[in-house]
């Protein structure tokens, strides 16, 4: 076993860190005849930029809804008059926006990246997964629309009808399928952690969404086996697909920021093994009326997740161990960092919900929606942000616009969440202690949550601030590249005498920086 | 390398092992749903919910009621009432050794005991299983919610968050119609400081005619429409307000016991 080569996660082990441009460290490194990593990432120039700047579309349209949820808390009045505006449809096409518009598709564009990056194969008939990137974005907006207009399946996190789940369904097997052809075609036979981590979402997947939507859509299933399928996939969406990438893509980047190889290649094989042994069994909620052996056994596994959970954080402590400071200097580095911090936060958050004493408590209370916003927005979608923030400007070959707004992005983000998540959180413990107490009057449980709801309105504020500065940067960063585009487009026209020239700059060898 | 197909296919077993434990064996398990006897009863529960009912459950999913509302009343165990039925020869005695005890929420030991010593006395008595938690006593259902109760049900909606009150038994708790109506009109009007929104457009505002509508809406003092103008449920509220009427958890199985009161549980 040659363990200590495939220690370091990344492809390349850069001792200076993310200061030192990746692509020219590794065309230099790189033998001759093989490809560079810059034209690795090149080749999935397009298909990225139509999976991510659709995703950043749908994070601010998210948001937009989120907020306007939210607003109903200070006045149940505000757009009542209006059937598409109500609670109970905008609080799920908000939640959807989030996870099947941005985290879904950002998840699976870095995915792409990754692997073609770590197998160290170019990304070749790019049009399907353009094609795919766009069916999925298509799909997306029928399936929101038809929750607004009273379509949905009525199953959380699974509000799509067929109108959005199909397309969206066969956008992601196409988009798997070249993602792991990539990885078939890889070059070294021996795997990265985060390569692990990375198959096993894109293969997770299509079984759990076909397997929702065949016993709960298309030929539903009888009584409470629909909540216990339910239950079963959102919680394998929610944690178990998440936790895939996001700590796939973190395995790779916290090496490479801090120069250190993963630590270890067995505690990761461990961590791996017991985050898919444990956390795909959580999910049924204590007290469900279903046969009790259901949330007893899946009681057990969510507190094993203790487990993985432990082995995980301790990988990331251990590989970013004395280069803390380096980490305010990077931002990809910050929010990758911070969504570490979050998913073992929320991580713990799963398991105390799941404790005897404490799930009678939590359970029918704003605690829950708490751990479900840390976990999509605390630790999936700062991992990604960061991971974007990084792999885009090399995948284009044209910087950020404002590059500044970078950091921003991350303090302002940091503030919503907290705002978000500790109101709700505090707030929700409180709640319970008065659900459990009957001789509170019911109203005044909703009584006293309103107050913590109010603040958590200010963190979706701040959120949707955060997230218009990452469209900000995403939509420069396209109308660059379109206009560089144009500008090559007519420079060949303008020449037609000299096509060596402008077939040459097509390819514009721009050097990106960290 | 051969660890690259081994981490493949254990993380394959892995997973189709979830697959297999929360899809599969619970649609083994309970797929083939039957009714179920009603304790200490020959009639079978549940009976399928009344058309305008099953109706008003798709009304209830199109408008993600569930977003704010459970129906799954919870239990944290069951306790035993000693019920005096008769005061026997003595009833003198039999008074004054009750009035002395705690007869309510005790164990079955408990109960037991007392039974006898009222029997000693000369009188009659019966246990009575009843069951207790927050959600009981705060008269959210008579037990906590079976697999039963959502049979017939497509989709079903057991919601996750209660920013409004749990709904499993509110056809029992409010079973006037009109009342269910106003209160999505006008939730404020009949429960004050209501967090829920309105759902004005499932009705319609219109001039009153030559008579009154007999479906108007008939509101509590101070509410309501201006003069001369009556509210009118759409089909969709009333199919709402009809499946809300449906909802009962108010039937003791085998799975949830408890018993009947008094007159009802006499032959």
């Amino acid at each position: 076993m040659s363990t200590n080569e495939k220690s370091g996660s990344g492809g390349l082990s850069s001792p200076g860190g993310a200061s030192v441009p990746a692509s020219r460290l590794v065309s230099s490194l790189a033998p001759p005849g093989e490809i560079s990593p810059a034209d690795i990432d090149r080749s999935c120039c397009v298909p990225l930029l139509a999976l991510l700047g659709g995703a950043a579309l749908w994070l601010v349209v998210g948001s937009v809804l989120g907020l306007l949820a939210s607003i109903k808390f200070h006045a149940p009045d505000f757009l009542a008059n209006c059937a598409w505006l109500t609670y109970g449809r905008l609080q799920p096409v908000a939640d959807d926006a989030l996870l099947y518009g941005f985290c879904l598709p950002a998840g699976l564009g870095v995915a792409l990246w990754l692997l073609a990056r770590l197998s160290q194969t170019p990304l070749r008939g790019a049009v399907v997964p353009i094609i795919a990137a766009n069916l999925w974005h298509l799909g997306v907006f029928v399936g929101l629309m038809a929750i607004l207009i009273g379509d949905t399946t009525g199953f959380a996190w699974l509000e799509f009808p067929r109108g959005g789940s199909v397309p969206i369904f066969f956008a992601y097997l196409l988009l798997a399928l070249w993602a792991v052809m990539i990885f078939a075609g890889r070059r070294e036979r021996g795997l990265y952690p985060s390569q692990w981590f990375l198959v096993a979402a894109l293969f997770w997947f299509p079984w759990i969404y076909s397997t929702a939507n065949l016993f709960l859509v298309a030929w539903p299933v009888r009584g409470v086996t629909q909540a216990v399928i339910s239950w079963w996939f959102a919680n394998n969406l929610l944690v178990v697909w998440t936790g895939l990438v996001g700590v796939g893509a973190a395995f790779y980047f916290l090496p490479k920021f801090t120069g250190r190889p993963l630590q270890s290649y067995y505690l990761a094989l461990f961590g791996f093994g017991t985050f898919i042994l444990f956390a795909t069994w959580c999910g049924i909620p204590p007290g469900a009326p279903v046969p009790v052996w259901m949330p007893t056994l899946s009681a057990t596994a969510t507190v094993l997740f203790f487990v993985p959970l432990l082995v995980i954080s301790l990988i990331g402590l251990r590989t970013v161990w004395g280069s803390v400071r380096s980490r305010w200097d990077n931002g990809p580095f910050c929010f990758i960092g911070s969504g570490m911090d979050f998913f073992c936060l929320s991580g713990l958050m799963l398991v105390a919900m799941a404790c005897p004493k404490i799930s009678p408590v939590t359970q029918f209370t704003w605690f829950g929606p708490a751990e479900t916003q840390l976990r999509l927005y605390g630790f999936f979608a700062m991992t990604m942000f960061g991971a974007i923030y990084y792999l885009l400007p090399r995948a284009v070959g044209i910087e950020f616009p404002f590059p500044k707004l970078v950091r921003v992005h991350y303090w302002v983000s940091l503030l919503g969440i907290t705002l978000l998540v500790v109101p709700l959180a505090i707030g929700g413990v409180l709640q319970g202690l008065k659900l459990q107490d009957p001789n509170v009057a019911f109203a005044d449980t909703t009584k006293a949550m309103l107050p913590f709801l109010r603040v958590s309105t200010l963190g979706l504020t701040a959120l949707l601030l955060g997230n218009l500065l990452f469209f900000v940067n995403v939509l420069g960063l396209t109308l660059r590249w379109k206009l560089a585009l144009l500008k090559q487009f007519i420079a060949f026209v303008k020449s037609p005498l000299e096509p060596g020239s402008a077939c040459a700059s097509l390819r514009p060898d721009k050097e990106v920086g960290a | 390398m051969k660890n690259g197909f081994l981490v493949f296919l254990a993380s394959f077993v892995v997973l189709g092992g979830s697959w297999c434990g929360f899809v599969l064996a619970p649609v083994l398990q309970l797929g083939g749903g039957k009714q179920t006897a009603i304790l200490n009863s020959s009639d079978l529960y549940p009976v399928n919910r009344p058309g305008q009912a099953n109706q008003g459950l798709q009304v209830y999913r199109a408008n993600g009621c569930a977003a704010c509302h459970t129906e799954q009343v919870q239990q944290s165990g069951v306790a035993c009432d000693v019920v005096l039925t008769g005061a026997g020869k003595n009833p003198v005695a039999v008074t004054n050794l009750i009035s002395s005890l705690k007869l309510n929420g005790l164990d079955k030991d408990l109960a037991d005991a007392l039974v006898d010593k009222i029997t000693a006395a000369g009188g009659k008595a019966e246990i009575h299983i009843v069951a207790t938690g927050p959600d009981i006593a705060r008269g959210w259902g008579r037990r906590h919610s079976v697999a039963e109760d959502f049979l017939y049900d497509d989709p079903v909606q057991l919601g996750s968050l209660r920013i409004g009150p749990d709904l499993a038994d509110v056809g029992t708790r409010q079973p006037d119609a009109n009342w269910q109506l106003v209160h999505l009109y006008a939730p404020q009007s009949v429960v004050n400081d209501s967090a829920m929104p309105p759902f004005r457009y499932l009705f319609k505002v219109q001039k009153i005619g030559s008579a009154p509508s007999p479906d108007a809406l008939v509101f509590p003092k101070g509410f309501g429409p201006p003069a001369g103008y009556e509210v009118l449920p759409t089909a969709r509220a009333q199919e709402l307000a009809a499946y809300l009427l449906s909802l009962h958890a108010e039937v003791p199985l085998h799975d949830a016991p408890f018993s009947q009161p008094l007159a009802a549980s006499k032959p």
